[in-house]
Parts: structure tokens; sequence; C-alpha cells
């Protein structure tokens, strides 16, 4: 196993550098005058060389690239201009509210993709069957703000069951979290639900066409022995690597969730930045981010190795 | 069908019917006819192919199914419910057509979409075959393509067009860049099996060049994972534009897309439910039928891929 992590960890670093490397071009690469892009029409020459300086935008290409790996080896990825605040700091706050609602939609996603999915392989070819994969069909094509939309107008504009929007967070009054975060985290999950039914539903299928699995209803076991502790837990196996996808995909769609439930997340957060030319800050948030989903893989990569002992054998 | 001419040269075998004959004559001629046989008969491809057919249609004839202009306003109809007033979609807070906003919305939609598509398609096979075909170049450009892979994809989507600024064209640009990799990383996987089939060591035998080589004999049977991927990046392509324009980030209003129409309807949730309802309704025929069509794809071209039995 630890091998395995090892290797994950190693296998990491250069996909980070490369990632933050990508991250300092790409704030390079605003057409004209980045000073004047973020200043705005009416700004002075004097205004346009103070935020040149605050940037580092009048050094060298080359002591620019150097003091930001300089930067981030310290913790320091700027300031943001828009709040005035410490790009890291602000991301501290931010992120994890955005990972508890990805959380509340990944248990979503397991319980309910999961479980449709297994349905679904046990009644093969029947109406469940059908319907299940209808439903999975239908949530990986329903844009996920739509359907945010659709669940306002029903759950809080007409039977006001649920606040339309804002948050509560989870340490200060967990059933206020839930009722703020719910509407959000079904939103955020039906996509990966979708997924997740298709897959799950496919590798039960082939699990349960396997030779043990006949061996094991011929002995006489009862049906639910077999299909959970024989088939479910080796199905297990394949479905742990889309976890790390699953995550993924509720960060990213985090963004738009965040800013229609007005949740103070790093999807929120970042929607800000870009539409107010903060760079500083869409150039941090976007490299913690995604510094967090690349841990999340190694994780993944580890539980994987530790489910499945194939995989523990054949790489160390 | 050139199947007469082949059946009078072969000598027929002494009692197979003749149609049989013409069968296995144009089997041989040409393989595409079966796949496309096979894609007619796949009921959920077929659901696909009539659900994007209807805003194909919709998009390609705008001009001409609707006669409202989408951007001009007109404060005295706003407002109006679907039905009321003549007008199919009702119409917006500015008193636009709703019909003709969705109509032009799924032009653009479809422009979009097709052109992240070409640009994969392009681009995708190039960095992906060179890959998978030159040994020392899949090292660093994998390198770059897996992190490029590590970014969420639309919140890369959304940097790159906080950088450049909202346009179509910049949309079609991030929505392309973050793309690509997934691309190449599937056109690469076929070529590295293919590069050690036997018949490709045969013709670097027979002394054939790179090039032939990879359009001859590689590339065309790398082309159904290929196809299969393009048919659900087009769907993901028109998701993630919504979405760009839904935030503000695409093109600029009033030009209509189907996200920033939604975008406004927002504030009008209550009172105007149907500016919202109706373009994600046809955002989601339009995701629904690609993916469709791509589970059709799959199911035929690339067996092995094959998620639903």
């Amino acid at each position: 196993m630890w091998g395995v992590a090892l290797r994950s960890i190693l296998g990491s670093l250069p996909v980070l550098l490369i990632v933050s490397l990508i991250t300092f071009g790409l704030m390079r690469l605003i057409p004209g005058d980045p000073a004047a892009a973020i200043a705005g029409m009416s700004a002075t020459a004097d205004q346009l060389a103070l935020i040149r300086k605050d940037l580092g935008l009048d050094e060298p290409f080359v002591v620019q690239l150097v003091k930001w790996y300089g930067g981030l080896l310290q913790g320091n990825l700027g300031r943001s201009i828009l709040m005035g605040q410490d790009v890291l700091q602000v991301t501290l706050i931010r992120l994890p509210v955005t990972i508890a609602l990805a959380m509340y939609a990944l248990v979503l996603t397991l319980l309910l993709g999961m479980v449709s999915g297994i349905v679904a392989a046990l009644r093969q070819n029947t109406l469940v069957d059908q319907l299940a994969m209808v439903f999975s069909m239908i949530g990986i094509s329903v844009p996920n703000f739509f359907l945010g939309l659709l669940m306002i107008l029903l759950f809080a504009v007409h039977l006001g069951w649920l606040p339309t929007g804002g948050y509560i967070p989870l340490w200060q009054d967990p059933i206020g979290w839930l009722r703020t975060s719910t509407m959000p985290a079904l939103s955020l999950a039906l996509l990966q639900m979708g997924l997740l039914a298709r897959i799950t539903r496919s590798t039960m299928l082939e699990v349960l066409r396997q030779d043990y699995i006949r061996t094991a209803r011929a002995k006489g076991l009862p049906r639910r022995v077999v299909v959970v502790k024989h088939a479910l837990t080796n199905a297990l196996i394949p479905i742990t690597t889309v976890v790390g996808i699953i995550i993924s995909l509720s960060i990213s769609g985090a963004v738009v969730t965040e800013s229609l439930f007005s949740i103070p997340g790093m999807g929120q957060l970042l929607t800000q930045a870009v539409l107010n030319r903060d760079y500083p800050m869409v150039q941090g948030g976007l490299l913690l981010t995604t510094t967090f989903l690349v841990l999340v893989n190694i994780l993944v990569d580890i539980a994987y190795a530790i489910l499945d002992p194939r995989v523990r054998y054949e790489r160390s | 069908m050139n199947g007469p001419e082949l059946v009078a040269v072969r000598p027929a075998a002494d009692d197979a019917p003749l149609e049989e004959e013409f069968e296995v004559a144009a089997k041989r001629q040409a393989p595409w006819r079966m796949t496309v046989r096979r894609l007619f008969r796949h009921r959920l491809f077929l659901m696909g192919l009539c659900l994007c057919s209807i805003i194909l249609l919709a998009g390609v004839f705008a001009q001409l199914i609707t006669t409202a202009d989408p951007v001009r306003l007109a404060m005295r109809w706003r407002f109006r419910a679907p039905g009321v007033d003549g007008f199919v979609f009702g119409t917006d807070n500015f008193g636009r057509s709703l019909w003709a906003r969705v109509v032009f919305g799924a032009q653009l939609s479809l422009y979009i979409g097709f052109s992240v598509v070409l640009l994969n398609a392009v681009f995708g096979t190039l960095i992906g075959a060179a890959a998978g075909y030159f040994r020392k170049l899949d090292n660093a450009l994998m390198r770059v393509n897996d992190a490029m892979m590590a970014f969420p994809a639309i919140l890369l989507a959304i940097a790159i067009t906080a950088v450049l600024g909202a346009s179509t064209f910049n949309a079609i640009l991030a929505l392309s860049i973050v793309y690509i990799p997934r691309t190449a990383r599937i056109v690469r996987a076929s070529v590295i099996v293919l590069r050690e089939m036997e018949y490709v060591q045969a013709a670097v035998a027979a002394g054939a060049g790179h090039w032939r080589i990879l359009r001859r004999h590689i590339l065309p049977n790398a082309m159904a994972p290929l196809i299969v991927q393009l048919s659900f990046l087009f769907a993901y392509a028109v998701l993630s534009e919504a979405t760009l324009s839904f935030l503000g980030l695409g093109a600029v209003p009033p030009t209509p897309t189907w996200g920033n129409i939604m975008a406004e309807g927002r504030q009008y949730l209550v009172e105007a439910p149907w500016i919202i309802t109706i373009p994600g309704i046809a955002l989601m025929i339009t995701v629904m039928g690609l993916n469709l069509l791509g589970d059709g794809l799959r199911d035929v071209l690339d067996p092995r891929l094959r998620i639903q039995q």
C-alpha cells in the first residue's frame, strides 16, 4: 500500500508543477495591458503604474516567474484586488464551504446513484430497470442550474418548505445547514447520480455473470448474501475510481450552484473574481482548487489499492 | 449500389438465392452500410436522432420559422404568457418573443457545439496521434495533458474566458482548450494499441513512412472511439456553453443564448417562470438527444465500451 501511495504522490508532482505553470501563464495571456483591464477606462497613468507594481507586472518575465514560485513555497498567492485580503486566507475560509456541499452531494450520489444502479442490474430488462435508466438519462442531460431554478420555484416559492438561498455554516446549526444545502446538493448531485447509476448497473451486470456467483448460488446461499457479499463487494472496486471524478464534477458544478443559491463558497468567490477582473484571486482560487482535487485523486488511488489486493501486489 | 456487375462476374453458387448474393456483395462493398443499418435498428439512437433533428432544424431554419426580431425591445408586450397575444412561447421582460429568442439561441448553441467538436477532432487527433505514435513525444505531451485534465473543466473554462473576455469566439476557444486533452487521450489510447498491430509492422517493413502509416493504417481504425467521444463532447460543449453564458461569460447580450435568456429570466422566476423553463427544456432536449446518439454510436461502433446491455 505504501508503494502505491508513494508512486501516486510522486506521479502527482509533475502534474502540480505544470498546473502551477499554466495558472501563472494564464494571467499573462490577457490581451493588451492587464492593469488597464483591471482598472477600467477611467484610470489615470499613476493608477495603472500602481496596479502594475502591485501585481509585479513591471518586472521582467523571469523575475515574475521566480517570484511566483517563491511565493507558492511560502504559501503566498498574492492579494485579492476586490477584497484587499490575502488570497490564501480567503480561500481557506471559502473552500470548506464548497467541500461540505460537495461531500453532501457525494453522499446523495452514492446513496441514490448506486442503489438505483444495483436495483436496475438485479431487475435487468424490467420496468424498474428501464425507469432507472430513463431517470439517469434525464440526470445527465438536465443542466444543474436549470434543475436548481425549478427546485427553487417548487420547494421555496410554491411550497415554502425550504429557503430560496442563503447559507448557515454546518458547525453553527446543522439543521439550518441541511435546510439551506439540500436543494443545492441535490441539483449538484443529479448529473453524478445519473453517471454512477449507469456505471454501477453495468459493473454489477458484469460481476453477476461471473462463475463464482453461480457457484455461490448453486451451493444454496441466500440471494441477499450472494448479492451483497459476493457481487457488490467486487463491483465496488471499479466504482471507487469514479469517486475522484464525482468530486471533481461537484466542485466544478458548485460554481453555478453557489451563485444560484447565494452560498459563500469557492464557486461564488471565483465567479465574483472573474466578473470583477480580480486576476490574483482567479489565479489562486484555480490553483488551490485544482491542488485539492489532485490530493483527492491520490487518496482515491490509495483506497483502490486497499480495496483491490491485485493492485497492491502488481504495483509493489 | 454496384451489385449487379459483381454478381455477374462471380460464378453464382448453384442454388443460392440471388438476393443473398446481393447482400453478401453489398456487405463486402461497404461495411458502413451495415453500421448504418444497425444504428437505425437501435431504438435509443433513433430517439436521439429525432430529438437532435428538432433542434437542428430549428437552428438551421431559424430565419424562416420566425419573423420576430429576437433582439428588438417591445416593452408594450412584456411578460405575455405562452399562447397569449399570438406569442407561442410568450415574451420576456423586454417584450421580445421567446420563440424567436429560443430558436436563435438554438442556432448559436449548435454553432458553438459544432465548432468545439471540429477543433477537438482536428487538434485532439493531432496531439493524440503524435503522443501515441512517437514514443519520444508521449511522455512530454501526456504530462501536459494530465495537468490540463487536473483542472475542474468548467472552472478552467471560466478562468480562460475571464482572461480573454466574454464573447462567442472566446467561449469556443475556452471550451476547446478544456476538452482537447480529453479527446487527445482517447485517440492516444487507440493509437498505442494499433501501433503494435501486425499489419502496421508489415507496413513499416514495406517501407511506408510515418505519415502514410498514420493516415492509411492507424487513424482510420482509431475513428470509432473518436466519433463516440465527439458525440458526447457535443453534449458537454452545449451544456458548458449554457453554463458560461448563464454566468455572463458567453455571448454578450442582447445576442440570445439559452444560458443568458435563463440568467435574465432568473429575476422573474415567480412572475414569468416560462422565461427559464422554455430555454431549459430546449437545452435538455439537445443534451439528451446528443447523449442518446452517443450511446447508440458506442453500442454499434465500439461494443467494448458498452454500458447498457
